[in-house]
């Protein structure tokens, strides 16, 4: 297989609190362009393993971004170096209005010229948030929030982007309005890895995806395969 | 256009006034004194609502860096600085006092932030502590005797000018790029991390800017009072900062001012209530916890304090928007 485009690897990662491993060994690759999904039930170790990359947890095995080797470089700057988040419980500053809210994800940012492109991009893509961009982020719907937080990405200009669960907590019509805006996201170049407990809907959109229970992956496959699996479709799928 | 000099225009008058104030004594001493007292209480109150009402983080360090700042800047004016210079020498001699208790924040903040989680407490109760008793043990400054032969340095024009230097910095600092970090520091540490803040570089810049302060009002503390012993700097010095945040309302600059100055006022109508005072404002201090548990201007801020361009911008002031 080819491995230039390798854009994130992940080796024998374990993520323990205490004697309890929630992420138990696990390996895999994200590749430049792709949609790759982790999903799984609650406390099968996605969300870990999403935070072990961004850098806000400790672990142990190996993950490479870009070829380099991720251990010891602080969250920011992981960020900064491209890998765009949209956090688990999607991480709004309530008390700060939409615009600071997306500001903020601009915080290293220098060049300002394209930063003002930018805001036009995520107004574009969410006008609901323009209207808004005075009000107070905890005043916003959760649908509103949610797109907060992946406009809030997006300002970062980034070519990876990682989503802890944004169908959390979404009516179904808004859980279909996200995954289309990644789908877009992912479309103009944006490399995308995606963590859902909706496996249904994380399953139609990803190119591949992999399979956690219990801290293990136990199955891995093109997106649309695994959608057919006799044994996702009892578990996950109903 | 006339909007943008209307604010620096009134205090200009004011400044003016506050000199032909001190020139002609127009003002009895008294009411001077309580007024530069207030005037003090504003650097203070503002210097740790950048920690405890910004930042989202508990400090009670104040009176050490008051301490430090008073110290410096009066050893410098009575042994340093030649008697005749001193009255042109004071705004350095204020602004070494602002940077060694910067500097000394700073030592206290590289370990405390090092680790995520609520140590900033405990290790600024023991700074404080540290501070009385070093400076105690050290004879030069007069240990527990205390130090004196500062002459009454700080005038009303000149504590104008420290306050309003000191609003104008923190108001700005507040609202820029960096003040937006210290805020998802108060937000969300975590998720400010994953927007690429570097939560532990804003932390350890926004307390040492907020030593500096309060190293600012310990030495015009020191040359209006024109004495100062170890006993003014203990942990009860922190708690009236604090209560003048609480009052005032955390997260605001309007609120500091207002905490600062009716704590100032009230003690002082109190004060022929003798020690019942000290029931009657803990008191207050209780029912307005209950019933305005932020303060009085808890998280919200008066148009003034909020920088032109956003209010040009069609931007109220921060927490006066949304319906919550």
């Amino acid at each position: 297989m080819d491995n230039n485009n390798i854009i994130i690897s992940v080796e024998n990662l374990t993520v323990a609190y205490g004697n309890i491993k929630a992420v138990d060994d696990v390996s895999f690759e994200v590749r430049e362009g792709e949609i790759v999904t982790l999903i799984g039930a609650n406390g099968a170790g996605k969300s870990s393993t999403l935070r072990a990359i961004s850098g806000v947890t400790p672990y142990s095995g190996r993950i490479c971004y870009g070829g380099r080797d991720l251990r010891n470089i602080p969250a920011h700057q992981i960020v900064a170096r491209g890998m765009a988040q949209v956090p688990e419980g999607r991480g709004i500053f309530g008390n700060l209005t939409v615009m600071e809210n997306l500001k903020l994800a601009t915080w290293q940012r220098k060049d300002r010229e394209t930063v003002a492109k930018d805001y036009r991009r995520v107004f574009a893509l969410f006008p609901q948030l323009e209207k808004r961009q005075d009000q107070l982020g905890g005043t916003l719907s959760g649908g509103e929030q949610q797109m907060l937080a992946v406009g809030r990405a997006l300002m970062s200009r980034s070519r990876m982007m990682l989503l802890d669960e944004p169908s959390m907590g979404l009516a179904p019509v808004l859980v279909r309005d996200i995954f289309h805006t990644i789908t877009e996201i992912n479309r103009t170049g944006t490399t995308i890895l995606l963590v859902e407990q909706n496996a249904h809907m994380a399953l139609s959109i990803a190119s591949r995806a992999y399979v956690l229970e219990t801290g293990k992956i136990i199955l891995s496959g093109a997106g649309k395969e695994l959608l057919d699996n006799q044994r996702v479709r009892e578990a996950y799928l109903g | 256009m006339h909007t943008r000099w209307l604010m620096p225009g009134i205090l200009l008058c004011v400044f003016v006034l506050s000199l032909i104030i001190h020139r002609f004594e127009l003002l009895d001493s008294y009411l001077q004194l309580i007024v530069m007292y207030i005037g003090i209480n504003i650097i203070l109150t503002l210097s740790l609502n950048l920690i405890n009402g910004y930042m989202g983080e508990f400090s009670v360090g104040h009176a050490g860096f008051m301490a430090v700042g008073a110290y410096i800047a009066s050893f410098l004016t009575v042994k340093v600085i030649p008697a005749h210079l001193a009255a042109w020498l004071f705004p350095v001699a204020v602004i070494a006092g602002g940077m060694g208790a910067a500097l000394v924040g700073l030592v206290v903040a590289l370990p405390s932030f090092k680790t995520r989680g609520d140590y900033l407490a405990i290790v600024t109760l023991a700074f404080v502590m540290i501070v009385k008793s070093v400076i105690e043990n050290i004879d030069a400054l007069g240990g527990p005797r205390g130090f004196l032969g500062m002459e009454k340095l700080a005038t009303l024009p000149w504590v104008f000018f420290w306050v309003i230097l000191s609003l104008w910095i923190i108001r700005n600092l507040v609202y820029s790029n960096f003040g937006r970090g210290v805020l998802s520091i108060r937000e969300d540490e975590v998720a400010g991390d994953l927007m690429s803040v570097n939560t532990r570089q804003v932390k350890v810049l926004a307390f040492t800017v907020s030593s500096f302060f309060a190293g600012i009002a310990g030495a015009l503390f020191a040359h209006l009072l024109q004495f100062i012993n170890p006993r003014s700097f203990d942990i009860i010095k922190s708690t009236d900062i604090l209560i003048m945040v609480y009052l005032g309302g955390i997260g605001s600059i309007a609120g500091s001012i207002l905490g600062a100055t009716v704590y100032t006022v009230l003690l002082e109508i109190l004060r022929p209530l003798g020690i019942w005072r000290m029931v009657l404002i803990p008191l207050i201090l209780v029912l307005l916890m209950l019933f305005r548990p932020k303060g009085i201007m808890g998280l919200r801020e008066f148009p003034w304090f909020v920088p032109l361009r956003d209010r040009l911008a069609g931007r109220l002031p921060r927490n006066k928007r949304g319906s919550s």
